[in-house]
């Protein structure tokens, strides 16, 4: 009985379209465009890019940070709640995210606008036309928008399955309710925000569409440099090398965030 | 006079190199009830996992009325199983986990539904065939799995510690349930345990296994009088195991004393182990006993006293029924009956010294019981 | 603190409910920008149904998420079976490997498929083989993971002696897989059916690099739309879509909660025995 078998089709498709993939983005970031030479050119010109790299991180470190500051305590909240009740506002986190993300983010598009719904409203009690778009205060506000149930659903997980006893045990080893938080519930909720974390921060630091429709010309994002490599201005090569420069930054801010977990994060899995 | 139904010969087992099974050599008669006994670890469940078609040996055959089996896969043997913690079918109720096997072999409806009652009586639980299996006590979980292995007629019952996961009261009540069952079907039994009185009270033989191989051999009464090491006379109830030497047949010498015992066989003067159990000891008065020595520790156990008494600093465990206080001063006397002797094995010196007794000696046994069972549910 | 928290809970709900309204009011307005309503009507949606370029773009997505979604399930599926028999070292290797889809920017992913499908185009001598079958293979691609980590949970959590007992009683191994694994590992199943193709039919990054003139989806249309004002069915059509995905998840939820509520009991009977064991041990 060799059920091990089973699994090669899968190992064989992983192999040819996500090994590979990856091993011809390696192959293109290190050759020339044109003549398809070896060089270190793409590389080296990624320093130009570097500004853009940084902002990037910064913007969406500050939104999977207002992610969790905001996506907590609705977590906790929902976790309070009855069973039957907790599953509805479970539902409730999830359902924005069928709605394409492109016209969620239009939306958004249609209420920050000079003359959008907001400004709109405002100009009604005499407050001029504000500008709510083409800044990175709105790209990080789409960023939070989009990613926000990505930070509740694992703190939810988590948080849910915190022995209440735990609890019961820190009041009555004389503990209030800010000391149970601090020395119970929140050491214990740890794997749900490194993962919560991980998966704002991954899908926000390589957006494109986010910053194309809501930021300025100030707060263009290396997604956007890596689409216009292969959309417009198509040089792939140096879009590989951009690629694979955001992949090694992606694991290596992967890899510092599992180390909070340490052998906490079986706790995750539990 | 019954017959042989299952050999195992030469059988030896490895996982990456690692030995469970060494060299078991084995016979089941028909309609034998049969008790693999041993901590867990022992090759036990690896044992009953090859009969029923589980594992495959790494070396030797297994012999089903005399035909090799080695390569006959589980569905296709006269065995059937009872599953730690029952592995009842989650998505099928009382009823269709018991015609289960019967379905597969393709029976008349009317067939099916006719054995299943019966099973259903034999086990106590008719009028429970529409219920959800998770709706059921471990102990009614526990019927249905026998009663699920036993509508298939099979030659063999394995029986992978089906009690384990039970409370002790209701332990005790399926051990005369399952003794009545296997007595009124007339099939074999083959029994997997760690618990020692378990396996005393059902089985007619019990085969003793440590580190993958077996210890002994033997009817429960034996097992227990005559135990052939150190690890069986331990594993099975209490017993002071001491060092002596065989002055020659019948005569036995230690603590600088020669006692005259019931065995014989061995070389002259050939070191031995001398095993005492503690319900075999009388107590006297401290100046007319072969012995003298001083309690140092007494338990009340409900029917006796545990008194561990220090002999020139050897410490033994008594059981008796009268009080003794602490640091009284005793003497004993053995009877030639009451001193088994045993060669010396890997196991000499390893058991039998009660100098470390806590009161909690058998009560750590059963947290370990627990935490295994635990393990096991995890 | 409590009153505070819940509160604020419904705050953020309004924060992430408002741009739906936004959409589903423009479903409903006469006009073609949301930002000014010029008066209720349905004939957005009845334009929508008339709809010659949306539907058929509905179509291709509602295609590759079906195809895509099976595909991934029976290899995802039969994967999970396999991996579960594997040396400790080989399925630490797999887990890995399907780790790499998920920890990857979807961004990255894009790429390096279109970079691997523009290189067998050249080696093919095409100028391009980006269409249908590029982005199946992608959505495959990214769906697999989702499968097996849904389907994997299930698998640890039968009991291994169930297919034991089943081959006890008679089953041979494929039987015993259809008769008892099979609807044990189930639910893991269609929430990874489901998962994948909302997921799927969702994509938009991925989607957006392996497409190909010959075969667009919905989301990606929308994007090349965007540069010009959409028109209002389509915010009817996500306003449809919106009520249809709130059917789909409300009973997957309601199953999940039989299935909960089945785990609670068992559980729950569990500790029941464990305590017996400590109080018949005393």
């Amino acid at each position: 009985m060799k059920r091990q078998l089973l699994s090669g089709p899968y190992l064989l498709w992983m192999a040819i379209f996500t090994i590979i993939p990856l091993v011809i983005v390696l192959y293109y970031a290190f050759t020339d465009s044109i003549t398809g030479a070896f060089t270190l050119k793409n590389i080296a010109s990624l320093g130009t890019y570097l500004p853009i790299f940084l902002r990037s991180v910064w913007l969406s470190l500050l939104s999977s940070v207002i992610c969790l500051v905001v996506g907590y305590p609705v977590a906790w909240t929902i976790a309070q709640a009855k069973p039957n009740h907790q599953r509805f506002f479970y539902l409730l986190v999830m359902l924005p995210m069928c709605i394409s993300f492109l016209l969620r983010t239009l939306a958004w598009v249609s209420l920050l606008e000079d003359t959008g719904i907001i400004n709109q409203l405002l100009s009604r009690i005499g407050i001029g036309p504000l500008k709510l778009m083409r800044n990175s205060g709105a790209v990080i506000l789409g960023m939070v928008y989009n990613y926000l149930p990505y930070m509740i659903m694992p703190l939810y997980t988590v948080i849910m399955k915190i022995d209440p006893r735990l609890v019961e045990a820190a009041q009555d080893l004389g503990c209030d309710s800010a000391q149970v938080f601090r020395k119970v519930t929140l050491p214990l909720s740890v794997p749900g925000i490194v993962s919560g974390v991980t998966m704002v921060f991954v899908p926000a630091v390589s957006t494109f569409y986010i910053s194309q429709k809501l930021g300025g010309t100030g707060s263009t994002l290396i997604g956007d440099v890596i689409e216009s490599q292969f959309k417009a201005a198509y040089n792939p090569n140096l879009g590989a090398a951009l690629s694979l420069a955001l992949m090694v930054l992606v694991l290596i801010c992967v890899a510092v965030m599992n180390r909070f977990t340490g052998d906490d994060e079986s706790v995750a899995t539990l | 006079m019954s017959k042989e139904l299952i050999r195992l010969a030469n059988v030896s087992m490895a996982y990456d190199g690692e030995v469970v099974l060494n060299n078991i050599n084995l016979y089941i008669n028909d309609s034998e009830f049969l008790t693999l006994l041993g901590p867990s670890g022992c090759g036990k469940t690896t044992t009953l996992r090859i009969i029923g078609g589980f594992a495959r040996p790494t070396s030797g055959d297994v012999l089903f009325d005399g035909v090799r089996i080695n390569d006959v896969p589980p569905h296709k043997r006269q065995v059937n199983t009872v599953f730690q913690r029952y592995a009842l079918f989650p998505h099928l109720d009382v009823y269709e986990n018991i015609a289960f096997g019967l379905r597969i072999r393709k029976l008349e409806e009317e067939e099916i539904a006719r054995r299943v009652g019966e099973m259903l009586r034999l086990v106590g639980m008719s009028g429970f065939e529409e219920r959800k299996v998770d709706k059921l006590s471990g102990g009614q979980m526990q019927r249905i799995a026998i009663a699920r292995a036993l509508v298939n007629q099979p030659k063999v019952l394995l029986l992978d510690e089906p009690l384990g996961a039970l409370d002790l009261r209701l332990r005790k009540d399926m051990q005369n349930e399952l003794k009545r069952i296997q007595q009124q079907m007339g099939i074999t039994f083959i029994y997997v345990t760690h618990d020692q009185e378990e396996a005393l009270t059902m089985s007619d033989t019990i085969v003793v296994m440590d580190k993958g191989e077996i210890q002994q051999i033997g009817k429960p009464e034996d097992i227990y009088n005559e135990p052939k090491n150190a690890y069986v006379a331990d594993f099975i109830g209490e017993s002071n195991i001491l060092d002596g030497i065989m002055i020659r047949d019948r005569l036995v010498e230690f603590f600088g004393r020669r006692f005259p015992c019931v065995d014989f066989g061995f070389e002259t003067n050939e070191p031995v182990d001398v095993v005492i159990r503690p319900e075999d000891v009388d107590i006297v008065p401290a100046d007319s006993g072969h012995l003298c020595g001083t309690v140092t520790n007494v338990t009340f156990k409900g029917v006796h006293y545990d008194i561990i008494v220090d002999f020139h600093g050897f410490k033994w465990l008594i059981q008796t029924t009268d009080f003794q206080p602490v640091g009284a001063q005793i003497g004993i006397r053995l009877n030639p009956e009451d001193i088994h002797i045993m060669k010396k094995s890997k196991y000499s010196g390893m058991f039998g010294d009660y100098s470390s007794y806590s009161a909690e000696y058998d009560e750590i046994g059963d947290a370990e019981m627990a935490e295994e069972l635990e393990e096991e549910q995890e | 603190m409590r009153k505070a928290s819940k509160v604020f809970t419904v705050l953020v709900f309004c924060f992430l409910y408002l741009p739906m309204l936004v959409l589903a009011v423009a479903s409903f307005n006469r006009g073609n920008d949301p930002v000014v309503f010029k008066g209720f009507t349905l004939s957005n949606y009845a334009a929508l149904f008339r709809d010659s370029v949306l539907l058929p773009l509905l179509l291709n997505s509602v295609i590759v998420a079906l195809i895509s979604s099976l595909m991934a399930t029976v290899l995802g599926t039969a994967a999970t079976l396999g991996i579960q028999r594997m040396r400790p070292g080989l399925r630490r290797f797999t887990m890995a490997l399907t780790n790499i889809p998920l920890t990857n920017p979807e961004i990255v992913t894009g790429v390096s498929l279109a970079l691997l499908f523009a290189f067998v185009g050249q080696a093919m001598k095409l100028k391009s083989i980006m269409g249908f079958w590029t982005l199946l293979i992608a959505h495959v691609t990214f769906n697999l993971p989702y499968v097996i980590l849904s389907v994997q949970p299930k698998l640890l959590q039968m009991d291994e002696n169930l297919t034991e007992a089943a081959l006890d009683l008679g089953c041979t191994p494929f039987r015993a897989f259809w008769k008892v694994t099979l609807p044990e590992i189930l639910p893991g199943i269609i929430s990874g059916i489901l998962m994948s193709f909302a997921m799927s039919l969702d994509d938009f990054v991925i989607s957006y690099f392996v497409y190909g003139p010959n075969f667009v989806t919905l989301p990606v249309e929308i994007y090349n739309y965007t540069k010009k004002p959409l028109h209002p069915k389509i915010y009817a059509l996500f306003t449809l879509l919106f009520l249809a995905i709130l059917v789909v998840m409300t009973v997957m939820n309601l199953l999940q909660a039989r299935d909960s509520a089945k785990q609670r009991g068992s559980r729950l009977n569990r500790q029941r025995k464990r305590a017996n064991i400590v109080s018949g041990g005393n």
